[in-house]
């Protein structure tokens, strides 16, 4: 079989997290997806419709990797028995992409099937450093690297999120996912300028941008708290972020991502239309 | 603060905030470590909803998440793949006091892992009718039959199959108490459980464990009927490769 390049890079155009409910629609009318994102854990079967429905989906469109189980912020080392199961879905699937987060989310055998927060400290750098190389190493490709929604922040911290992401891509040559929606939400949680978070941000080593939904609750002082659910529209003021990262760097591969009350495909295809506009101004 | 510490405090909403954690005016985090406590039972709960929907429904929706709470902080997953979070649901519905009552809740959980489990099981090709057909039945007394990797069997002293068939098909006749012995197979990708005929569960535990077919009919007892279990196996694709005898030797 002929390498075919399309089909082993992300093209700088809408893609959508993918759900089995869409299988038929994806494959009969797309509209302006051009790609699919997957997570790595829900394809780590031995077979049946998941791995079928993906072969289908793969010699069709590139397919981008995210996993959300490596736990790459954890204190302990990584559990290398689950880097070989996301390593062989790799070898067979070939990706255009494999991305995971910046977060941990087990501690010794106990998985806890969320993105936990880390401290932006020096000793963190080294550590999460080392897992990315762990990771490179075994998948044998450069991987991204996305920026977490935050709830609260460290009292030790000593360094800015941005800084820690650029001193993690000096160190490992990982590429960055910006999810432009945490941005926003931590941005509004921790009580920052999300103009000024991305100016502040590596772009240039942006490979994939996240647009998602969230929801908004209140912290203990009334404050609008907002949970990056997944599960709504994106809202205008992550658009508008979004416009200008586009403007200031030109286009990037961008993923509609809707995991929690998923929608029709008509909805998820509408997200990923405005997504072209902006992309391809006409 | 240490990720231990963390993830205890997590799990027992008892246990205070750990300290060291702020909001973005440096204030104590509060309510905010709360968004983390709800996202962890939140998310494994919707697993074990997905994973076990007849449990949920004999139990009722709100029963149901209040044992989801309790099994997911005494038993936390151990793995990172969520498709079979709950492998211990059924040991610890047999020790859970307040169930003691419903003796076949565990069986039915059982049941529900089984079918999560052959629906992500490696696919295989399966033998047609016609090739068990072709064998003479000398042949085919001495013959092993190799199973698919998606077959299951559940031999239960409680009606699991009819349980789950109540729970699941709207015109599917009321349990009645008995031992039932279930068989699940999947046929493409969609796993069904069938409830098994006399005999046809010690029939096919002996070709499980690499008996030939003498052997296994042996074991299954006169009322076995040999006919409706291979025409069940061979609807199901789930005998994947035949073994005569001259081949199992050369």
């Amino acid at each position: 079989m002929m390498f075919d390049h399309a089909k082993h890079t992300l093209p700088a155009r809408p893609g959508v997290g993918y759900k089995p409910q869409h299988f038929a629609e994806i494959l009969q009318d797309p509209g302006p997806v051009a790609w699919l994102e997957i997570h790595a854990e829900n394809y780590l079967g031995d077979g049946g419709r998941p791995l079928a429905q993906l072969r289908h989906l793969a010699e069709r469109f590139p397919i981008s990797v995210h996993g959300v189980g490596l736990s790459i912020g954890g204190e302990g080392t990584l559990d290398e028995a689950h880097l070989a199961r996301v390593a062989r879905l790799c070898d067979w699937l070939q990706p255009a992409s494999f991305s995971e987060h910046l977060a941990w989310s087990s501690h010794d055998e106990t998985f806890l099937n969320d993105l936990l927060p880390l401290p932006y400290t020096q000793a963190t750098v080294v550590r999460v450093a080392d897992h990315i190389d762990r990771v490179q190493e075994v998948l044998g490709r450069r991987m991204l690297l996305e920026n977490p929604s935050a709830y609260l922040a460290f009292a030790g911290a000593e360094m800015s999120e941005t800084d820690f992401l650029r001193e993690l891509v000096s160190r490992t040559g990982c590429g960055l996912l910006l999810d432009v929606n945490n941005v926003f939400v931590s941005a509004t949680n921790l009580q920052f300028d999300p103009v000024g978070y991305l100016a502040d941000f590596p772009v240039e080593s942006v490979g994939e941008i996240h647009l998602g939904g969230h929801s908004v609750d209140a912290d203990d002082y009334g404050a609008h708290l907002l949970i990056d659910s997944h599960d709504a529209a994106v809202v205008d003021p992550v658009w508008q972020l979004y416009r200008g990262v586009i403007a200031r760097n030109g286009p990037l591969p961008t993923l509609i991502e809707w995991d929690s009350d998923v929608p029709e495909w008509p909805v998820l295809g509408q997200e990923a239309a405005r997504a072209a506009r902006i992309l391809a101004p006409v | 603060m240490s990720q231990s510490g963390f993830v205890m405090a997590l799990l027992d909403p008892d246990l205070p905030v750990p300290d060291g954690l702020i909001d973005g005016a440096g204030r104590p985090a509060g309510r905010r470590f709360s968004v983390y406590r709800n996202n962890v039972v939140g998310s494994l709960t919707e697993v074990l909803e997905k994973g076990f929907p007849v449990l949920q429904k004999l139990l009722g929706a709100e029963y149901f998440a209040a044992l989801a709470k309790v099994f997911l902080r005494s038993h936390p997953p151990e793995t990172r793949v969520m498709m079979l979070y709950g492998a211990q649901m059924p040991a610890f519905l047999a020790g859970f006091e307040p169930l003691a009552h419903l003796p076949y809740l565990p069986d039915v959980a059982r049941l529900e892992q089984a079918l999560r489990e052959s629906y992500h099981s490696a696919d295989s090709i399966a033998v047609a009718a016609t090739d068990l057909a072709a064998l003479s039945p000398e042949d085919f007394i001495s013959a092993r039959l190799q199973l698919a990797p998606t077959l299951r069997m559940i031999r239960s002293q409680w009606p699991i199959s009819s349980i789950w068939a109540a729970n699941t098909k709207e015109t599917a006749p009321k349990p009645v108490m008995r031992a039932e012995d279930t068989l699940i197979l999947r046929a493409e990708f969609d796993p069904e459980p069938h409830e098994l005929g006399q005999g046809a569960a010690d029939f096919i535990a002996a070709l499980l464990r690499d008996e030939t077919v003498g052997t296994a009919m042996d074991s299954a007892g006169s009322d076995f009927d040999l006919g409706a279990t291979l025409s069940l196996l061979i609807a199901g694709n789930a005998v994947t490769t035949i073994t005569r005898p001259e081949y199992a030797q050369a």
